[in-house]
């Protein structure tokens, strides 16, 4: 193996510079060097400080949904049709995990026209299974492969819109993705480093389910009673009380009535921008997609001085003026401060999410406890190594130096292999670089023992390196296979801290062997290449 | 300097008294867990909504309890205590217990008001600089320093926001105690000071972390926890089933749960906490002491190809001598590492490196003194029948063994064993 000691040694060098570029990159001062670190080293919340949520996606409310809409378009369909039924319901279902139970239940189908009716329902909703319930009673349900995709969509249109809706907050760097087991969690990580206030991010995401604009027929009101009181106990056909939200300069109670059909839709709205208007008075301007223009132009045309109210999951956010005839942009004004006007054109600007998410989990870390954790544990770790390579250099004399070499050549690689993988360094991860650094030095003193031995038994210097290396690879590669294989069900089967300190352990295990092995071996034949008759090692 | 040249110790014949103490610790933890009605679960894995909270003065625990306890809006017990876990004194860790996810929430939030109404001054229309989030801060600040003719462009504003409040968190861990202490924080000036001085006032106290865990989450964590690290032995077992024989395998995964309960039952015995990072450390435990095993598993095969014809017990005495050395030097260095984190890794680690403290002992020992016997054990028992002179199993005590370190020797009286 002397022959290719150059190439080997070319390979150690390269692999070294490519981590070293891969952790600092390549820096032109000191406060650059820090910089670049801090940048490729990504830590995680834990230790850095931030914000953590997991929502639940409720999914049952847009499969709920979905039968609604379904409930509206059989009944148009069945007058078309001239099919008469006496009741037509949809069932409540309040769990997740009952999203399956959402059925429409239709009452009263005459049987000589049931197969129309049969006939009618195959052609116009194939995504609906039927069960026939009596001779005249009916039950559809989301056939179970429709009823999969549709709570996937679901999760996948709340995550989007959720990224959107953080987006606005302008962050570096943030976490929005599908959590738990996908198909039977509904749940969404959200992860936004830094971020110190929460409730502003909570409200941002909002549980709206649903966004519209609505006619407003009457109002304000300063309570219910008073509403129905003005209207004799009866609220008009096809309206509903919605309660406004309430603002720090309008103190007490509105509420308005609304047309229960809204004019305008949440996923119909394309964009939506804060700004200032004439005598510096808030405003924000929002923008629709053709169709939806088209209809709002002709709604805002006949209803010039009448108002309009965004509602917001059944609450009132904003109510403003028909001034004129509205196409496809238009502005909402009288805004009381820029911080309305602001979140305001966010909340239009995300559409609406598809159902309501509910908080299962929130963690704020401050970013004073993170910073104490750090320094301590990094002042310690150090005090440890430390001693560590004092004991190696001791016990083992010179050869101690190959240990600490490749020691530290093993972090180095480590670091750089987060840095380039993109992973995240969390507590736990650095429980996985304990643990290396514990077999990385096993795997040297492994080696130094074997060699003692072989030189105690009277072998030359050469062969006792030479069978020292060659017995104790297979013990490296049982120990080492070993522990990867649990790292492979850790990071399979487990979630967040548990893959982390899997990643951190695969990757120094990895590295482990290419130092241990082939560098501490570079580095001893270097040594021994020059004097062919060495007498004693210093070991 | 070497430490151990040639050592003969009867590791595999003194097994009694460590295998009696073993189970003496286990039963004694499982019955610490028992008697403590389960274990001391962090919030991972118990729910709930948790807030730290940092006074300036000493903090009454009694009032805190009481004035949240008194909160309608606050469902379920509510638990008060000194936070051992952190730097700075006074510091106080405020929990309810677990709740359906909307009221945690709830009760989450209510904490905060509780507090700021109790401790805070919630009628002040000043900002309290205390546990203000960036954002807030830079406003109030910017439409100040506008107010008094000194405006300040919006990326300035914002750095010097999180100037203040890095100072804040990382210089005063969380609490300012007077407006003076700013004045290092870069970009500071009069004209600032001044602003601050009429727009914030010092709160008394300092929410930290705040944490909430729901019902889902935590046993999605629990379950998760114990499937990964069960399949994970499940999958070691495999491979070293593979690599030596099946019972060498079983070996090696019972002295790993033996390591991991007597661990937990330590865990009980001193009251620590169970989290996230616990588990992390349990999972490097078992790491650990899997490798410790198979060094000398590794050590035995090694030699048994050698001298075929040796008992079973004096080979494993054998393999377990010649990797004392490496066993002393690399458990010792491990050892030196954890209780370095252990005494000045301060206390978010402290759990962490409690069990590994604690596992590196039990781990080391579990290799010669449980994962060992059971394979010798099990040879024994099977081998047994197919000895010609059956004497009964070869575990009897050996008192003759060779006296020097490499050969093997035939022992007179006893039968030979063909080993796999």
């Amino acid at each position: 193996m002397k022959k290719n000691l150059n190439t080997r040694t070319i390979v150690i060098v390269a692999t070294i510079l490519i981590c070293v570029i891969g952790i600092i990159g390549v820096p032109k001062s000191m406060a650059d060097l820090k910089k670049n670190f801090r940048d490729n080293i990504r830590l995680g919340l834990d230790l850095r400080g931030g914000s953590h949520l997991v929502l639940l996606v409720k999914v049952h409310e847009a499969v709920a949904g979905d039968a609604n809409q379904t409930m509206d378009h059989v009944k148009d369909d069945l007058k078309k049709a001239g099919i008469t039924w006496t009741d037509m319901s949809v069932n409540e279902v309040t769990r997740v995990e009952d999203a399956g139970e959402v059925a429409l239940t239709v009452k009263g189908i005459p049987a000589t026209q049931s197969s129309a009716f049969r006939s009618l329902l195959s052609d116009h909703y194939p995504t609906y299974a039927v069960t026939v319930l009596t001779s005249s009673d009916y039950s559809l349900k989301l056939k179970p492969t429709e009823l999969i995709a549709l709570e996937k969509e679901t999760v996948q249109r709340t995550i989007d819109t959720i990224s959107n809706r953080i987006d606005a907050l302008g962050l570096a760097e943030k976490t929005v993705t599908a959590y738990g087991r996908s198909g039977a969690d509904f749940q969404i990580l959200v992860q936004l480093p830094g971020v110190d206030d929460p409730a502003h991010v909570k409200e941002l995401i909002g549980t709206a389910a649903k966004l519209e604009i609505c006619a407003v027929k009457d109002g304000p009101f300063g309570s219910e009673s008073e509403a129905l009181a003005k209207h004799s106990g009866v609220l008009p056909l096809s309206t509903r009380l919605v309660k406004a939200k309430p603002r720090s300069d309008a103190p007490g109670d509105r509420w308005y009535l609304v047309d229960r059909h809204a004019v305008v839709s949440g996923n119909e709205l394309r964009n939506a921008r804060a700004g200032q208007g004439e005598m510096r008075k808030f405003l924000t301007t929002f923008s629709l997609s053709p169709a939806a223009g088209q209809r709002f132009a002709r709604y805002t045309e006949a209803n010039i001085g009448n108002n309009l109210a965004v509602v917001l999951d059944n609450q009132i956010v904003s109510v403003a003026v028909i001034q004129s005839r509205i196409e496809d942009s238009g502005e909402i004004t009288g805004l009381s401060s820029e911080e309305e006007a602001v979140d305001l054109s966010r909340y239009l600007r995300s559409g609406s999410l598809p159902a309501g998410v509910e908080y299962l989990e929130e963690r704020s870390i401050g970013p004073s406890l993170g910073a104490d954790s750090i320094s301590e544990g990094m002042r310690a770790g150090i005090a440890g190594l430390v001693a560590v390579v004092v004991v190696m250099l001791l016990y083992y004399r010179r050869s101690g130096v190959n240990a600490v070499l490749a020691l530290v050549l093993n972090t180095v690689i480590l670091l750089a292999a987060v840095s380039y993988f993109h992973a995240v360094l969390t507590l736990p991860g650095i429980a996985g670089v304990i643990l290396t650094i514990g077999m990385a030095v096993d795997s040297n003193v492994l080696i130094f023992e074997r060699i003692r031995e072989e030189l105690r038994a009277g072998k030359s210097v050469v062969a006792a390196v030479d069978t020292g290396f060659n017995k104790a690879w297979w013990t490296i590669v049982d120990t080492h296979v070993t522990t990867i294989v649990s790292c492979a069900f850790l990071f399979l089967f487990g979630e967040g801290p548990v893959k982390g300190f899997a990643v951190t352990l695969t990757i120094g295990l990895a590295a482990n062997v290419f130092t241990a092995v082939f560098v501490s071996r570079t580095i001893f034949d270097y040594e021994l290449s020059g004097r062919r008759q060495l007498e004693t090692l210093s070991i | 300097m070497e430490l151990f040249k040639s050592t003969n110790y009867d590791f595999l014949g003194k097994k009694w008294p460590f295998i009696i103490a073993s189970l003496v610790l286990s039963v004694a933890g499982i019955g610490s867990i028992i008697v403590r009605g389960g274990l001391n679960y962090g919030i991972d894995f118990k729910g709930g909504a948790q807030v730290t909270v940092r006074f300036a003065s000493t903090p009454q625990l009694d009032k805190i309890r009481a004035v949240m306890q008194k909160s309608p809006k606050i469902h379920g017990g509510v638990s008060v205590q000194n936070f051992t876990g952190g730097t700075q004194p006074n510091t106080v860790l405020i929990e309810t217990e677990i709740q359906e996810e909307q009221q945690l929430n709830i009760n989450r939030q209510a904490m905060e008001d509780v507090l700021r109404n109790t401790f805070g001054q919630p009628d002040n229309p000043r900002l309290d600089l205390n546990n203000t989030p960036t954002d807030t801060l830079a406003k109030r600040l910017g439409d100040a320093l506008a107010r008094n003719g000194v405006p300040m462009d919006e990326t300035k504003l914002q750095s010097l926001a999180k100037g203040i409040l890095d100072y804040r968190d990382k210089e005063a861990s969380g609490l300012v105690a007077s407006f003076r202490q700013l004045a290092s924080v870069p970009g500071m000036n009069s004209g600032i000071m001044n602003a601050l001085q009429q727009e914030c006032y010092l709160g008394s106290y300092h929410v930290g972390e705040v944490q909430m865990v729901g019902p889902k989450v935590g046993a999605q964590l629990r379950s998760q926890a114990v499937l990964a690290t069960l399949y994970a032995l499940a999958g070691m077992l495999a491979y070293i089933a593979f690599r030596f024989e099946w019972i060498y395998g079983l070996g090696a995964v019972i002295a790993c749960f033996h390591d991991t309960i007597i661990t937990v039952g330590l865990f009980s015995i001193f009251n620590q906490e169970i989290s996230m990072t616990v588990i992390a450390a349990l999972l490097t435990l078992v790491g650990y002491s899997m490798n410790d095993t198979i060094v000398i598993f590794d050590r035995i095969r090694e030699n048994l190809k050698l001298s075929r014809r040796e008992p079973l017990e004096n080979v494993m005495n054998k393999a377990v001598n010649q990797t004392l050395s490496r066993t002393v030097m690399t458990s010792g260095l491990t050892f030196l590492t954890v209780i370095a984190l252990f005494a000045f890794g301060g206390p978010v680690l402290r759990g962490f490196s409690f069990a590994l403290v604690c596992g590196i002992i039990v781990g080391t020992y579990s290799s010669v003194f449980v994962a060992s016997p059971i394979v010798l054990f099990w040879h024994n028992y099977v081998d047994k029948p197919k000895r010609p002179f059956g004497s009964g199993g070869g575990s009897g005590v050996r008192k003759d063994l060779p006296r020097t370190g490499g050969g093997a020797k035939p022992v007179k009286g006893e039968g030979s064993k063909v080993v796999k």
